[in-house]
């Protein structure tokens, strides 16, 4: 049969293309960074509070540094009853950790993980949808991540949900205002809104995000660890005082969905610090062509930029992992805010800071023409 | 070329489709034990006592109100900060007159104490 017959031939290569990069963010996703972070949260709070932590679940002796914790976290989720409180709103509790995870898993939908490489004919972009309006689509898709926790604090007929559910919306709607402010200097040094253009200028290491917006690197740091509801902005979900927050009625695999958004959240917000500030997928001082020219001289064109391909996915993805080790140095760093506190610093410090910075940023940009 | 929209389509189904996964396995799998005291709204292990779907503090309906003009003016700077470059001195001032204004709202509702939390 010729392959040439078949509709939408010409189409083939990149929805192939298409298809290998989201099967391969999902797998990056859900199926690693999801359960592994459980595992890297517990083994890290271990070594910081001098424990030894997890390490008992083992198979035929081998407990391989407590790796199998994750396989029996899943199992034992998979196994649990869905329990839903009496009185609750069950079409709403069902529709809640739907709202909670969809988003999460499709903004890295705009956020690039690599250049552009051309293999055998085929020329790859590491990103899957290259999106004008990138940044603007990772807001929208975040925002409506604040609907998920809402309802289901309304529907678990729970006081504890309920005011877990009041608090992060006002703390989520309030650290957005501050994000959306404290991203406007990177757009304005930038000049673009598209991630893929936003990573190329950071090709040079003096380009990188965060030396020319370091202000705004430390804003939107805070910001984003507010939007994520990780200590010390974890009010809404504060244990000792509100049993887990908006979620205190869910169980099973209803549960796990939460908290899978929440990992992915983390993977997420990295990888939109790495392109912002930490130059994306470029190695500091190398050039992207002059790597290419030396990997092609020794194994040939298709091979070099192949090679090129997985040194950067390398280099972009150890930087996402060691922001979320950074991220999750802090979670078990610092203390809770109080809720007066967060609102604080949110309204009132990052703010007018946000504000100062797109001024500083503007004079500067004009004095340096 | 696809249109760069499609990629985002698949995305969101394959995204629906692990959810709707996940929550009909959980209704299906997992032992199915309900009685009385069992279904009540997790309170410490006593009777709830408190209605939790009645009032609560008016400073969230302010916050929520807040956010909406100010993610507004957040949303203005976006495609104004774009094409900075290219407007030069011009676009700078008037912007600033622009982030005068929010800011004069800014202390506003913070001197009548909208931003305070008792």
């Amino acid at each position: 049969m010729d392959i040439t017959l078949i509709p939408g031939y010409q189409y083939m290569p990149e929805l192939v293309e298409m298809m290998l990069k989201i099967v391969f963010i999902f797998t990056m996703n859900v199926g690693v960074f999801a359960p592994l972070l459980g595992y890297v949260e517990r083994k890290q709070s271990a070594l910081m509070q001098d424990r030894i932590g997890a390490n008992r679940a083992a198979i035929l002796g081998f407990t391989i540094f407590g790796l199998w914790h994750t396989m029996t976290d899943a199992i034992k989720l998979i196994a649990k009853e869905d329990f839903i409180p009496e009185g609750a709103d069950k079409p709403l509790h069902f529709l809640a950790p739907f709202v909670a995870v969809v988003p999460a898993l499709i903004a890295f939908a705009v956020i690039p993980f690599g250049g552009t490489y051309y293999l055998w004919g085929h020329e790859a972009h590491l990103i899957i949808a290259d999106l004008d309006v990138g940044i603007l689509f990772i807001f929208a898709v975040a925002g409506i991540g604040t609907y998920g926790a809402v309802i289901a604090a309304w529907a678990s007929n729970n006081n504890w949900s309920l005011l877990g559910g009041v608090r992060t919306a006002a703390q989520m709607v309030s650290y957005e205002v501050a994000m959306g402010l404290t991203i406007v200097g990177v757009l304005m040094v930038y000049e673009s809104l598209k991630l893929t253009e936003i990573a190329l200028i950071q090709e040079d290491f003096f380009m990188w995000g965060i030396f020319l917006q370091p202000v705004g690197f430390l804003l939107f740091l805070a910001c984003a660890l507010a939007e994520n509801k990780r200590v010390p902005f974890d009010i809404p979900e504060a244990e000792s005082e509100l049993i887990a927050g908006y979620f205190t009625e869910y169980s099973g695999l209803k549960f796990a969905m939460f908290w899978m958004a929440e990992f992915v959240e983390i993977v997420t917000i990295s990888a939109i610090l790495t392109v912002l500030f930490f130059g994306a997928w470029h190695i500091p001082f190398v050039t992207h062509d002059g790597l290419l020219s030396l990997l092609t001289s020794v194994v040939g064109a298709d091979i070099g930029n192949l090679l090129l391909m997985f040194i950067h996915l390398a280099v972009f993805w150890g930087k996402v992992c060691f922001l979320i080790v950074f991220l999750m140095l802090i979670r078990w760093s610092l203390p809770r805010f109080r809720y007066d506190q967060i609102m604080k610093l949110g309204w009132k410090i990052i703010l007018p800071l946000a504000l100062v910075n797109i001024l500083a940023t503007g004079v500067i940009l004009l004095v340096v023409k | 070329m696809l249109n760069q929209y499609l990629p985002i389509i698949v995305m969101i189904v394959a995204a629906a489709g692990t959810a709707i996964g996940m929550i009909v396995a959980t209704t299906l799998i997992g032992p199915k034990k309900s009685f009385p005291d069992k279904d009540e709204p997790f309170e410490c292990g006593v009777s709830p006592v408190h209605n939790p779907k009645s009032r609560f503090s008016i400073s969230f309906y302010v916050i929520a109100m807040l956010f909406i003009i100010f993610d507004i003016e957040a949303v203005f700077l976006f495609p104004w900060a774009v094409i900075f470059q290219k407007l030069g001195m011009f676009g700078f001032i008037e912007m600033l007159l622009f982030i005068f204004v929010l800011a004069v709202g800014l202390v506003y509702v913070w001197r009548k104490g909208a931003l305070e939390w008792e």
